[in-house]
């Protein structure tokens, strides 16, 4: 910290210079190998996702760059309308929302064709955040300071998981509730809301989730009871992994994928052609490559000096860590499928820019690390 | 305050350090996780991985041919262009039909057969939609097949039967296993696969059906085939040809001469029992049911009065009438209860106890010897026969020339037909035998009944004087049998006796044949009516004089045996003609003229007339 300077940058150079290349690089990298892995998905042609994934990707890093240069004050500001936003929108979803696989997660604006969840994602991390900036350290444990961020979580989870889309619920109340971890909730409080956790989740499995949800989370444990049914997807991916072996059967070989036993191989299950064609080796390269990014924001936190900065920084490596856990588990059989991309890596549009997006947001954090905006600022205040 | 932030900033540090140290544990479990799968029980996954990659398509063998005595194929194969449908592939399969149905017509009860199967069976395996298209509508098919998923137009191998109706029941026909018999054997359910339902096809199915062969395939998740391995797979055996006795043209010329009567007419090589031809009419399109019959075209054989799929020639059983009696004449001599020179007076009618006997010439055949009433066919003759000989020694005689068990040709169904004797009538209506049931047996009315088969066998031993049997594949032993008189200038005094039949003045069918119409060879023969319903005396009388009056159904069976040379003799033909009034008018001329056929055809015989026209060799 000693070779940065105390203050905070304020021309665009400035900022520029202060940029996390090392961050930004590494997103680079998880790029491309999403194009490559997507270019091997289509046995080997450019279409019809590489060449998307990666015109896509760069107005992504764009987007990326806008955010970061933008001051922390500005995110502030933004926090509780982007919140309300996300939320009319995701309410929007119940009402004129697509349907893709029997779930309602899609609204088309005009040309733009979105899920509110992905941006709910990280409109909970910066209203979280912004709560607990604007509250006074020994308020955090009152019953202020605990139910106003239960309605940020809760409102919105409950939204996504009526669509339902129980992947992206579990994401968002874990991130929320990792927040309020951050910001400082008393063990005590920690130790009780586990133990009546330990008593919900089960009622909740019984009653709040749709049968196909259900399905899902006993075929997981237990797969070959319905080898063409729901637990073809683990079995099949988890026969990709398995025969790439310690270096895989090289680029464009593995045999599962390229015989198209995988289905949606191109999203979710992206990580299984990564196994099944680099091995061990390869699947531990990305994984490492993902840890590596993760160490960079936790230490990006740390620098922060604002509360703001440390919990939004935090909240969306949180999301970024729970993505590639979720996903990475999920093909390895460790998880149930619950339908999360592989950050940057799997095809799709609008988690790609959320994920860059929030690391905008994250590199913003480093640039405007030494910025202490006062409690309850404003957009410009 | 400044403390407060740093105590804060602390906390947060702690705390964050606290996430991370739990990511990274997370981390590592899943690094763990791909190293378990990847390095340790990576064989296990490497060999699922195989099972997905490649598979083994079973492919069917090609049918055995059946062959007639020349080697001229009765049973072939030929390729049949057919429409599968992948359901999996295929989405809906009702919209599939439907784009489908643009190119072909598919009818309604094709439809609800073909939607019924993809019902039944898994998604991944092919439903036939159509058999059998001509090529235009094939290669129309193949052209749109991009826009038709699921739809794969293929070539197989299909049963084919030149001959059709000639052969229909010795050959029988082939049609998909049912799901029954299919069970689990992979090759029975292969679409297209057929067996043979009936005929020889069902009977001679292992040698004919060969076996299945594997073709390794690289196959991608949709089943759909990337690459073969033929280096990696065992062709299929082809089954084997199954040569029959019958030749084919004789056969065809029989049932041809018999067509449009409900008859049958069964040739036999009397030295070595090979059936020539084995011809019931009506007979049947085999084709039609090895590509499915329709259920209107199924009723109409089913319901025809004349029973076109009942094979008459080895099920049909009717009662021998006359023709019996030659059998009766050798069993006499051979008894010794009557000589050549004794003559029976016919009055026309005998009396025993109460009832009266009528002999078929109601004013009788004066004085006969054995010679005599062979030739006319006197009844009155054969009651005094019946009643030196009694119903054992007749039994037993018909039982030596083959009638009462059903001969082993390999084929299913063979009648036994019945022999009656004292026991039989016991075990079959719980009553004893009656005298005059012995007459009656002695001139193969009654009870008696026999199949045309077992009439040509019975004609083959009179011929040979042995116990021929008859066979129908050529890979099976000729049994010559034993010799079956003890005196064979008896046989002589009877086969002369049928030669006059055809060729004396009084003979019963002098009249209608007159000869076999081959300088220089004679035949023998004898005619047969069988009554089916008797004429009464009110009906005399009320002007049904004859039988062609009589409503179909109601007149007598008509049949006749014969065999040519008299001299020499080597070839046997019997004819049953049903309700076709008397065996003289009916059954003879037929059963001359295929005789005439096989003299005309025989290689070894002599003379002018007798010439190989086709210039083939019997093997």
């Amino acid at each position: 910290m000693a070779v940065f300077r105390e203050t905070v940058p304020r021309t665009f150079q400035e900022k520029l210079f202060e940029l996390n290349w090392s961050v930004v690089l590494l997103l680079l990298l998880l790029g491309a190998v999403g194009v490559g892995m997507l270019y091997s998905a289509a046995e080997g042609a450019w279409n019809p996702w590489a060449s998307r994934h990666f015109i896509r990707f760069l107005p992504g890093i764009a987007i990326m760059l806008v955010v970061a240069l933008l001051p922390p004050r500005f995110w502030m500001g933004m926090a509780y309308p982007i919140f309300l936003g996300a939320l009319a929108l995701l309410v929007g979803v119940e009402f004129f929302g697509e349907s893709v696989n029997g779930a309602q997660r899609w609204l088309d604006i005009g040309p733009i064709r979105m899920q509110p969840s992905e941006i709910m994602k990280i409109a909970v991390v910066l209203a979280l955040a912004r709560f607990y900036h604007d509250l006074p350290p020994e308020k955090v444990n009152s019953a202020f300071g605990l139910l106003v961020p239960a309605f940020l979580i809760g409102a919105p989870s409950a939204l996504i998981l009526h669509q339902p889309d129980l992947g992206t619920a579990v994401l968002v109340v874990v991130t929320g509730v990792a927040i309020v971890f951050l910001a400082g909730l008393s063990w005590r409080i920690i130790i009780g809301g586990g133990i009546a956790a330990a008593f919900a989740i089960p009622a909740f499995l019984r009653f709040g989730l749709e049968e196909y949800q259900r399905r899902r989370i006993f075929t997981f444990l237990n797969p070959e009871e319905d080898p063409l049914g729901a637990g073809y997807h683990i079995i099949q991916s988890k026969i990709a992994l398995g025969s790439g072996g310690l270096t895989g059967r090289g680029f464009i070989e593995g045999t599962q994928t390229q015989l198209n036993f995988l289905p949606e191989k191109q999203t979710d299950f992206i990580f299984t052609i990564l196994g099944e064609e680099f091995g061990f080796v390869g699947g531990l390269a990305v994984i490492g490559i993902y840890a590596l990014v993760l160490a960079n924001t936790v230490a990006i936190a740390a620098a922060c000096k604002s509360t703001f900065l440390r919990l939004t920084v935090m909240g969306i490596a949180t999301t970024f860590a729970l993505y590639v856990f979720i996903n990475i588990g999920m093909v390895t059989g460790l998880l149930p499928v619950v339908g999360v991309p592989l950050p940057l890596i799997s095809y799709g549009g609008t988690v790609m820019v959320a994920v860059l997006f929030g690391f905008g947001l994250i590199l913003g954090a480093h640039i405007h690390r030494n910025a202490e905006p006062p409690r309850g600022a404003g957009l410009f205040g | 305050m400044k403390s407060d932030r740093q105590e804060q900033q602390l906390k947060f540090t702690r705390r964050a350090l606290m996430m991370g140290a739990g990511g990274a544990a997370v981390f590592t479990a899943l690094g763990a996780r791909l190293y378990q799968m990847q390095v340790v029980e990576t064989e296990r996954y490497r060999v699922l991985s195989e099972d997905n990659q490649f598979n083994f398509l079973l492919t069917p063998p090609s049918r055995g041919r059946i062959l007639d005595r020349f080697g001229v194929p009765v049973a072939d194969n030929r390729d049949s262009y057919r429409v599968v449908m992948i359901p999996e592939q295929a989405g809906d399969a009702e919209e599939a039909l439907d784009r489908l149905g643009r190119i072909i017509e598919i009818t309604p009860e094709q439809r609800d057969r073909i939607l019924r199967n993809v019902q039944r069976a898994p998604r991944f395996r092919p439903v036939t939609i159509r058999d059998d298209l001509d090529w235009g509508s094939f290669a129309a098919i193949n052209l749109q097949t991009p826009d038709l998923p699921g739809i794969i137009p293929e070539v197989a191998e299909i049963r084919d039967y030149p001959s059709g109706t000639a052969f229909a029941h010795i050959l029988g026909y082939v049609q998909p296993a049912s799901e029954i018999d299919a069970g689990n054997d992979q090759l029975l359910r292969h679409p297209g696969f057929r067996i043979g339902r009936t005929g020889a096809e069902a009977a001679r199915e292992d040698t004919l059906r060969g076996s299945a062969g594997s073709l390794k395939v690289e196959v991608n998740a949709f089943g759909r085939v990337i690459r073969e391995l033929p280096e990696q797979s065992n062709p299929a055996v082809p089954g084997e040809d199954v040569r029959l006795t019958i030749d084919a043209d004789v056969q065809r010329f029989a049932y041809e001469r018999l067509d449009g009567e409900s008859a049958a007419a069964v040739a036999i090589d009397v030295e070595s029992g090979d059936l020539l031809a084995l011809a019931s009419t009506p007979g049947f399109d085999p084709n039609l049911f090895v590509t499915g019959i329709s259920q209107t075209q199924f009723n109409a054989l089913n319901q025809n009065e004349f029973r076109p799929l009942f094979n008459k020639a080895l099920q049909g059983t009717y009662p021998p009438a006359s023709t019996f009696k030659a059998v009766v004449a050798l069993a006499a001599l051979e008894a010794g209860v009557i000589n050549t020179t004794e003559r029976i007076t016919c009055t026309g009618s005998i009396e025993l106890g109460n009832r009266t006997f009528n002999c078929w010439r109601r004013r009788g055949h004066g004085r006969v010897n054995l010679r005599d009433a062979v030739k006319s066919s006197c009844d009155v003759f054969f009651y005094e026969m019946a009643q030196r000989l009694g119903i054992d020694r007749i039994a037993s005689a018909a039982r030596q020339f083959g009638l009462g068990s059903a001969p082993e040709i390999g084929l299913a169904g063979v009648s036994r037909g019945i022999v009656p004797d004292e026991q039989w009538k016991l075990s079959r209506y719980g009553q004893r035998w009656s005298q005059g049931e012995t007459l009656i047996t002695a001139i193969g009315q009654g009870f008696m009944l026999a199949s045309p088969l077992q009439m040509a066998v019975m004609t083959a031993r009179l011929a040979s004087g042995r116990s021929v049997s008859p066979r129908l594949y050529l890979d099976q032993p000729a049994d010559q049998g034993q010799e079956l008189v003890h005196d064979p200038a008896h046989l002589d005094i009877v086969r002369d006796a049928l030669r006059a039949v055809v060729h004396e003045p009084g003979g019963t069918s002098y009249y209608s044949l007159g000869g076999l119409g081959v300088e220089g060879v004679e035949m023998a023969g004898k005619t047969g009516s069988s009554q089916v319903f008797s004429i009464s005396a009110a009906e005399r009388e009320a002007g049904v004089r004859s039988q062609s009056e009589l409503p179909w159904r109601l007149r007598d069976h008509g049949m006749f045996i014969c065999y040519a040379p008299a001299d020499r003799p080597r070839y046997a033909v019997a004819t049953v003609v049903e309700h076709g009034g008397g065996g003289s008018r009916a059954a003879a001329p037929p059963a001359r003229d295929i005789l005439r056929l096989l003299i005309e055809r025989d290689p070894s015989a002599a003379g002018p007339f007798v010439q190989n026209t086709h210039g083939r060799q019997p093997t």
